[in-house]
C-alpha cells in the first residue's frame, strides 16, 4: 500500500509516495537522495541512522515514514547551514572525532540531540541527581553517546569534541 | 635519501573531514543512479546439502519484482577456481548463509517481501562446524596468510622444557570473530548490455572496497572480461578491518543480478545478519604456548602451536603463531599451524590477522612466566630482547620495544602496580595494572604506480587508486606529495578510489602509506626531472613503486608496548578499563593527528575483543546465532574511557624514502593480552580464553 506524505528535510519541503513499510531511513536515502544518515544495521542497534525528527534524536531505521507526515527532519547535511559546518561538526574536525566517517553523521545528530536534552535537564542512567540541573561530564557524555557505535574507536576523539562544546 | 619534511610530521586536518562531518560524502550506496533496481539475497538455511527444490511462483508474482535468480538460471561464470566466488553455479549448500539465489525489484520493501515468499526445499547432509585440539582431521596447510611456512623448528624444545628450571604450560584460547565495519558491503553494479569496449565499460561498481583493483581483476576473471572492461569506483569506505580487502560473494552476486536486468544499476547492500555468513571472520583459535627459562628469566624455550579452522571450500590459514618466531631471544623455538576444514563460512583477513590472536597467547604467558621467575613483567622482557632477528638472523632495521616499555612504565605510573595480584582493593571493586608487548611487521606490496599531472596556476594532481577506510590515507598521501613536489599543501589534489586511476595495492597489512607513499614520491621525483620546477599546464609523469633493498637485508618491524588498568567488581565481576596507554616505535608519524586515530582506534577494538566480542557458531545449526550487534557486542562509547598513544620520535632509514612502518593494525596486537593480565593482577585469577566476561571471575 502507498501513501502520499511530506517531509520538511533540512529545511525543505518534500513531498514523496511511499510504501507503507518504508522506514523514515529509507524514504530519506532511497526516494530523497538525503544520504548523510547511514543505514548500520536497520535495527535500531547501531545509530548510523540517527536524525533530529521534530528537533529529538531518533534512529530513523525504526520508525515508519507514513507515520511522520508533516514532520520535520534535521540530518547532518542540514545542520551545516549554507555548508557551514555546525558548531558540533567542527569539534568532531577539530578533535578528530571520525575515521572512516559512516557512523558520524549519526554521532553528529545524536550528540547535537543529546546536548539539547541535556539543557532541557533530562537524566541519564548515570545522573545522581535526577531532578537538579545536569553537569555534562565525560561520563555523561559517554552514556548518552552510547546508541551510536563507532567500529573505528573514534569515541575518546568524540568524547573530546563535546567535552570542548559542553565547556563552551 | 628521503623527502623534505614541510607538512609531512605535521598533524593536518583530514582533507576528507568536512566532507564526513556534513554527511555528503558518498559511500558506494549513496551513488546515485537512474532507475535503480534492489536485491534481496536468498541464503542457504542449512550449512551442508544441496538445494533441491525451489518454488518461486508466489515471490514471481508480486508486483515489482523483475526476477528471481537462483542457480537454475544464473549466468555461468568464467572461472569458478574460488570456490568462494563461485556464486549460483551449481545446487550445492558448503555454509549456513550460502547464497543460494536473489530477488530483483523496484523497491526493497517489495524485495525483501518477495524474498520471504520463495520456499526452498533442501537434501541435507550432516555437517560439521566445531572446532577442537583433538579432532583427528587436524592438517598442515601448505603455508600460512602471508605467505608463511607452516611450521619452523629451532633446536630442541622439548629437551629445553625438560630442562627449564621455569616452566609455562598454558592453553589459551580466542573465538570466532567478526570484522564488522559500521558500512555494511556494498555494490552498485551496472552490466552494459552493449558492450560498450571501448567506449564505455561492460561492468562498472560501485564498491565499498580496500581495494579497487584486486576487485576489478578478480570480477574480470570471474566474468570473462579484460580489466579494460570493468571500472571499480569506490572514494569513500565505511570501515574494513580487512573484510573489504579482497572481493566477496556478495560482489559476484551483484553483477550476475546486472546481467539478469542488463543496463539497470542494482543496488545489493548486505544486512548487518548476512556480513556473519558472506563477508570474511576471525577464525577461532586455540594455542599452547610452552616457554622454559632459567632462574633468571632467561629464555631458554619458546613453543607456540596454533590450531584454528577453515571453511571446506576454501582454505585461508591465519598466521596465528608467526609472530612468535622474532619475538623474544630464546635458542629453541617452535611453531606450528593446524587446520581443521569445517562446513563453516570462509575466514578472511581481520585487523592483523594472526599477531591479534597470537599475541593474546603469547603475551598473557609472558605474564605468567613473570610471575613464575618472580620478575616483573617489563624486565622479564627487557632479559630477553633479542639483538638481531632470532628466526632471520638479519639486524633489526630499528628494535625499541625495550625503550617503548620503560617509556610507557614512566608514562603510565607501572611502579605503582601491585606487586601482589588480588591485593588492592578501592570500594567494592579490585584493581590492577597489565602489560603486553606488541609488533606488526613492515610490509610493502608492490604492484603500485602514481601519476603526477600540473593544471597550471599552480595546482597537481596526483592519480593513485588508493583506498581511505578510514585510516587517513588521503590526508597523507596529499602530505606525501606537496613535500615531495616541493609545493603547498593546498596545491595538490590526490585523486584515489578509482580502478580508472593508475594501480595501487590494497589498504591492508598497514602497507598504504609506505605503498603508496613511496610510489607517489617516485612519481613526483620523475616529474620535477622531467618538467623541473616551471611545468607546462598539461604537463604528466609517473612512476611505479621503487625497490627497498634493504627489505630484503634488515628484519622490519614496529614494536609496541601496551598498558592497561582495570577495576573488578568484587560482588558482580563487572570489568572497567579506566586507562590504556600504547606506546609505539613505527618509524616516522607522517600525520600526528590520524596516527593517534589509528592507534586508539585499534586499541578501543582490543578493548572491545578482550571483554566482548565472541561470534557463538551453535553447532547443532551451523549458524552465527548471535549475527547483529543486540548480541555479537561490540565497544560502545561508555565501556571506553581513557585511551591514548604516544610514539617514539624516529625515522626507520631502512623504510624507504618515508622513513615511515605502518601503523593501521599494530594498536590491536597485545591489547587484549594487556587488559588479561591487569585482570589478572587486580583479581589473582587467569583467563585464557577470550573474551573475559564477569562471570569467569565470580568465585
Ligand atoms: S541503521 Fe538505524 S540504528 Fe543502525
Ligand atoms: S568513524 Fe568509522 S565507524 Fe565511526
Amino acid at each position: 500500500m502507498d501513501a502520499r506524505i511530506t517531509l520538511r528535510v533540512d529545511g525543505r519541503d518534500r513531498s514523496l509516495t511511499v510504501d507503507t513499510r518504508t522506514t523514515l531511513l529509507d524514504a530519506l536515502r532511497d526516494h530523497l537522495s538525503v544520504t548523510s544518515p547511514k543505514k548500520g544495521c536497520d535495527h535500531g542497534q547501531c545509530g548510523a541512522c540517527t536524525v533530529l525528527l521534530d528537533g529529538r534524536r531518533v534512529v530513523s531505521c525504526l520508525t515508519f515514514a507514513v507515520a511522520h507526515d508533516g514532520a520535520d527532519v534535521t540530518t547532518a547535511e542540514g545542520l551545516a547551514e549554507g555548508g557551514e559546518p555546525h558548531p558540533v561538526q567542527r569539534a568532531f574536525l577539530e578533535q578528530d572525532g571520525f575515521q572512516c566517517g559512516f557512523c558520524t553523521p549519526g554521532q553528529i545528530c545524536s550528540a547535537v540531540g543529546m546536548l539539547e536534552e541535556v539543557k532541557a535537564g533530562h537524566p541519564s542512567h548515570v545522573t545522581d541527581d535526577l531532578t537538579g540541573p545536569v553537569t555534562l561530564d565525560d561520563e555523561e557524555i559517554r552514556e548518552r553517546l552510547s546508541g551510536n557505535l563507532c567500529r573505528c574507536g573514534a569515541y575518546v576523539n568524540i568524547v573530546a569534541a563535546l567535552r570542548e562544546e559542553a565547556d563552551s | 635519501m628521503t623527502v623534505q619534511d614541510r607538512v609531512v610530521g605535521t598533524p593536518s586536518p583530514r582533507v576528507d573531514g568536512r566532507a564526513k562531518v556534513t554527511g555528503i560524502a558518498a559511500y558506494a550506496y549513496d551513488r546515485p543512479v537512474d532507475d535503480p533496481v534492489y536485491a534481496h539475497p536468498l541464503q542457504a538455511t542449512i550449512a551442508r546439502g544441496r538445494v533441491a527444490a525451489i518454488d518461486d511462483v508466489a515471490a514471481a508474482g508480486v508486483k515489482g519484482v523483475l526476477a528471481v535468480v537462483t542457480h537454475r538460471d544464473a549466468a555461468r561464470l568464467a572461472d569458478t577456481e574460488d570456490a568462494e566466488l563461485s556464486v549460483l553455479q551449481s545446487d550445492e549448500v558448503a555454509f549456513r548463509g550460502q547464497f543460494i539465489g536473489v530477488v530483483l525489484a523496484e523497491t526493497p520493501e517489495i524485495a525483501r517481501h518477495a524474498a520471504g515468499l520463495v520456499r526452498v526445499e533442501y537434501d541435507e547432509e550432516p555437517h560439521d562446524t566445531e572446532l577442537r585440539a583433538d579432532r583427528t582431521d587436524l592438517y598442515a596447510p601448505e603455508q600460512v596468510n602471508g605467505g608463511f611456512a607452516t611450521d619452523t623448528d629451532e633446536g630442541d624444545v622439548d629437551a629445553a622444557m625438560a630442562a627449564a628450571a621455569v616452566t609455562v604450560d598454558e592453553i589459551y584460547t580466542t573465538p570466532m570473530e567478526h570484522n564488522n565495519p559500521m558500512e555494511p558491503h556494498s555494490t552498485v553494479a551496472i552490466w552494459n548490455p552493449g558492450g560498450g569496449f571501448p567506449e564505455a565499460p561492460r561492468l562498472t561498481l560501485f564498491d565499498s572496497t580496500q581495494s579497487v583493483h584486486s576487485v576489478r581483476s578478480t570480477l574480470a576473471r570471474v566474468f570473462g572480461l579484460r580489466p579494460e572492461q570493468v571500472r571499480v569506483v569506490s572514494p569513500y569506505v565505511g570501515g574494513g578491518f580487512g573484510s573489504k580487502g579482497m572481493a566477496h560473494a556478495h560482489n559476484v552476486l551483484a553483477v550476475l543480478a546486472a546481467r539478469a536486468v542488463a543496463g539497470r544499476p542494482v543496488k545489493l547492500a548486505l544486512t548487518r545478519h548476512q556480513m556473519f555468513s558472506l563477508a570474511g571472520h576471525r577464525t577461532p583459535t586455540i594455542q599452547r604456548v610452552r616457554l622454559g627459562a632459567d632462574e633468571a628469566g632467561r629464555m631458554t624455550a619458546v613453543a607456540h602451536e596454533a590450531v584454528e579452522h577453515t571453511s571446506k571450500i576454501k582454505e585461508f590459514a591465519e598466521q596465528t603463531a608467526v609472530g612468535t618466531r622474532m619475538m623474544y631471544a630464546a635458542p629453541n623455538r617452535r611453531t606450528s599451524h593446524r587446520v581443521a576444514a569445517l562446513d563453516v563460512p570462509v575466514p578472511s583477513w581481520m585487523r592483523a590477522p594472526g599477531e591479534a590472536p597470537g599475541f593474546f597467547g603469547l603475551e598473557v604467558a609472558m605474564d605468567e612466566l613473570a610471575a613464575a621467575c618472580g620478575l616483573d613483567p617489563i624486565e622479564l622482557r627487557a632479559r630477553n630482547d633479542p639483538r638481531s632477528d632470532p628466526e632471520s638472523g638479519r639486524p633489526w632495521s630499528g628494535r625499541h620495544l625495550v625503550r617503548c616499555l620503560r617509556e610507557g612504565a614512566a608514562r603510565f605510573g607501572w611502579e605503582d602496580r601491585p606487586v601482589v595480584p588480588g591485593t588492592r582493593r578501592r570500594g567494592r571493586e579490585l584493581v590492577g595494572m597489565g602489560v603486553a608487548s606488541s609488533t606488526y611487521p613492515y610490509y610493502r606490496f608492490p604492484g603500485s604506480r602514481a601519476v603526477v599531472a600540473y593544471g597550471g596556476r599552480g595546482r597537481y594532481t596526483v592519480r593513485i587508486g588508493a583506498a581511505d577506510i578510514g585510516t587517513g590515507a588521503w590526508t597523507v598521501l596529499t602530505q606525501i606529495a606537496a613535500d615531495a613536489l616541493g609545493c603547498p599543501l593546498g596545491a595538490v589534489s590526490v585523486e584515489i578510489g578509482d580502478s580508472g586511476l593508475p594501480s595501487a595495492t590494497v589498504a591492508g597489512g598497514s602497507s598504504g602509506t609506505t605503498s603508496w607513499g613511496s610510489t607517489i614520491v617516485a612519481a613526483c621525483r620523475s616529474f620535477r626531472r622531467v618538467y623541473g620546477d616551471d611545468p607546462p599546464p598539461g604537463a604528466e609523469a609517473g612512476d611505479d613503486m621503487p625497490e627497498n633493498p634493504d627489505a630484503e637485508r634488515y628484519s622490519m618491524h614496529s614494536f609496541g608496548a601496551q598498558f592497561a588498568e582495570v577495576r573488578v567488581d568484587a560482588d558482580t565481576g563487572e570489568i572497567r578499563v579506566p586507562r590504556m596507554l600504547g606506546v609505539f616505535s613505527v618509524g616516522r608519524v607522517i600525520n600526528p593527528r590520524t596516527a593517534r586515530s589509528q592507534f586508539i582506534g585499534g586499541m578501543t577494538m582490543g578493548l572491545s575483543m578482550a571483554l566482548l566480542e565472541r561470534s557463538v557458531l551453535d553447532h547443532r545449526t551451523g549458524h552465527v546465532i548471535n549475527h547483529d550487534f543486540a548480541e555479537y557486542l561490540i565497544a560502545t562509547n561508555a565501556d571506553v574511557m581513557d585511551v591514548d598513544a604516544v610514539w617514539l620520535d624516529e625515522e626507520d632509514v631502512h623504510a624507504g624514502p618515508l622513513g615511515a612502518r605502518g601503523i593501521g593494525e599494530i594498536g590491536i596486537v597485545g591489547a587484549a593480552a594487556a587488559i588479561a593480565n591487569a585482570v589478572h593482577n587486580a583479581t589473582g585469577i587467569r583467563v585464557r580464553d577470550l573474551p573475559i566476561t564477569p562471570d569467569l571471575l565470580l568465585r
